[in-house]
């Protein structure tokens, strides 16, 4: 039972350490690792589906006979190249954060969009 | 010609995108691109026509064969819901040229286009596809030009809002592609047709159940449903303010659409609210959402996070409506996804003018603004009415819908809930009103004039259409209902 689903006790594994690493960390290149993590972790899971026992590659030749599911590939091709569409983006986006707020930290970052309001505040009252 | 409508809905708008590109000079581009959104509205003008008078329109990407091949379906929820995107896409495009050029770098005009496009396609793809995983596809098509879009505002804080939003629209599509995978699993189908009839024989396993557990938060993520709502005001309040207004209109309202169709097309009304206690969760949401929000938006300065916590209260409105999960119910929520458009696109669109002529939305630079920009100020005090739901106004119609539909079923106290919700939305509206017609304008602001007419042409049209269907609703009341009567199987 265990081991019959090694391949999903991965799956579901690498899914919670990059949600983890999503929710908890502040910087955010970390959170974008932790995004790629999870994201990879369906990928396997799509690719551990089509599995077939026993079967090779979905190649057409007259001895394969018995062969994995190619369509959960194909599916998860598109989703390859939609997480790294995804990546990139949000590596743009630190670059331009870093040179807008001068700090990749969560924290830091709220700080200082918290300063911009409280001192609009303090003017008012001023 | 006609018979490839649903897939030229789609592919049009994506062809256009790197056409844009080409073209080089912004002027062209935006004539461009509004040449192509107004052809994707005729295009779904005729495909509602197609489905209301003979059914649902199936059409065979590439000529595969439905179950293994890509399907597009059109019925008449989708129809609906093409005809609402497009237009709004093409009303927003209107105005666009004249609100970027204050907002948006000159260099990035064209590609603003791009990625406008873009999202129009991945907005359409998703409503107008049949194929459960083909909806992911283009639900990151859609939300990777929405990210990029947003990052375009001028106040840094919208790329921390974009980055947010990535991150949790990433998850939420993600947990939509496990669901899938799951489904796909139990099944060896993705087309939702098949999935429909292939489901039930299954529907008691685990896996079933987690599946729907994944597609559903992964929706609601989209949907920005109380408690999943955070990136929301922070994006619509930074975005550029053309942006704001498009995916105030569209955006919500296609993962609405999805999660319809998911839970009454897909995985069938027994399951959803039978077998999962779908039903009393969210009822609850819905009503905590509606308050939860409309008090934070009492309590906002900028008047763009003001709407969009008023938005998340709305989604609030529909998600009700559809946990009652009867035919007037769901009419109710459909009206209000049409309704909410029109009302939300005229006043996003009038705050966008705002900021063409102040450069900002805080609520104390508002002041005397309704004599500076008295029929801006008049398109926002109409829609806020709507909001509200004065009769006379298309908020009116959802609402009366939604409170028949409750007290149909005996749900009063809820029914009481709503109308006393409707006040907190009476002193958000007020707090602008006040401010904008019973104070003196600013010294500093008194060169302030009415904006231009490209701006004033495409918030009529939506005000008066707001007006127009609140007093005669047989066009979205009748489409709304035949769409909630398909879904539920009952033949009109």
């Amino acid at each position: 039972m265990l081991i019959g689903l090694f391949n999903n006790w991965i799956v579901v594994m690498l899914m919670m350490i990059g949600l983890y690493i999503v929710i908890a960390h502040g910087n955010l290149i970390k959170k974008i690792v932790g995004l790629t993590l999870f994201q990879t972790s369906v990928f396997i899971f799509y690719i551990s589906m089509a599995k077939v026992v026993g079967g090779t590659a979905p190649i057409l030749a007259d001895d394969i006979i018995q062969y994995s599911n190619p369509l959960p590939h194909a599916l998860i091709l598109t989703a390859i190249v939609v997480a790294i569409a995804t990546t990139a983006l949000a590596l743009s986006l630190v670059i331009r954060i870093k040179a807008a707020y001068g700090s990749i930290e969560e924290e830091e970052i709220q700080r200082q969009d918290n300063q911009i309001q409280a001192d609009k505040k303090e003017r008012k009252q001023a | 010609m006609i018979a490839h409508l649903p897939v030229l809905q789609v592919i049009v708008p994506l062809m256009a995108a790197p056409i844009c590109l080409i073209l080089k000079r912004a002027q062209l581009a935006w004539l461009f691109s509004l040449l192509v959104s107004s052809l994707t509205l005729l295009i779904s003008i005729l495909l509602l026509q197609q489905v209301m008078t003979s059914g649902v329109v199936s059409y065979e990407l590439g000529g595969w064969q439905a179950p293994w091949g890509i399907e597009y379906r059109i019925d008449k929820l989708n129809a609906f819901l093409l005809l609402i995107i497009s237009a709004i896409s093409t009303i927003v495009l209107f105005a666009a040229q004249t609100s970027i050029e204050k907002e948006i770098d000159k260099n990035k005009h064209t590609l603003f286009y791009v990625l406008y496009l873009l999202s129009l396609t991945g907005m359409l793809g998703i409503v107008a596809t049949g194929d459960a995983f083909n909806v992911f596809v283009f639900l990151e098509i859609a939300s990777l030009s929405t990210y990029a879009l947003i990052a375009m505002g001028e106040d840094r804080r919208a790329l921390w809002a974009s980055y947010q939003y990535l991150v949790m629209g990433t998850i939420g599509a993600t947990f939509i592609l496990i669901g899938v995978g799951l489904m796909y699993q139990m099944t060896g189908t993705l087309n939702m047709q098949d999935l429909s009839q292939r489901l039930p024989e299954v529907a008691q396993t685990r896996t079933v159940f987690t599946a729907f557990a994944f597609v559903i938060v992964g929706v609601c993520l989209k949907l920005a449903l109380f408690p999943l709502h955070h990136w929301l005001p922070n994006a619509y309040a930074y975005a550029p303010s053309i942006v704001t207004a498009f995916f105030a209109a569209t955006a919500t309202k296609v993962a609405m659409y999805l999660l319809i169709r998911l839970t009454f097309s897909v995985f069938g009304l027994s399951f959803s609210f039978t077998t999962i206690p779908l039903q009393t969760l969210f009822m609850a949401l819905g009503l905590f959402g509606i308050f939860v929000a409309s008090t934070s938006a009492i309590y906002q300065n900028n008047i763009k996070h003001l709407f969009a916590y008023s938005s998340i209260a709305q989604i609030g409105y529909m998600i009700v409506g559809f946990s009652i999960s009867t035919v007037t119910g769901l009419t109710a929520t459909l009206l209000h996804v049409f309704n909410h458009a029109l009302m939300k696109c005229a006043i996003f669109l009038a705050l966008a003018a705002v900021v063409y002529r102040l450069g900002d939305v805080q609520l104390n630079n508002f002041h005397g603004l309704g004599r500076q920009m008295p029929l801006t100020m008049a398109a926002i005090v109409v829609g806020g009415l709507s909001l509200i739901g004065m009769p006379l106004t298309v908020g009116f119609v959802s609402k009366w819908y939604l409170l028949t539909a409750l007290l149909e079923q005996g749900w009063w106290p809820v029914a009481v809930l709503i109308l006393f919700a409707a006040i907190l939305a009476v002193i958000y509206v007020w707090r602008i009103i006040e401010v904008a017609y019973f104070k003196e304008p600013l010294v500093n602001q008194a060169a302030v004039k009415e904006a231009p007419m490209l701006f004033l042409v495409p918030i009529w049209a939506l005000t008066i259409a707001n007006i127009y269907f609140g007093i005669d609703t047989r066009l979205s009341v009748q489409v709304a209902q035949a769409a909630a009567q398909s879904l539920f199987g009952v033949t009109p």
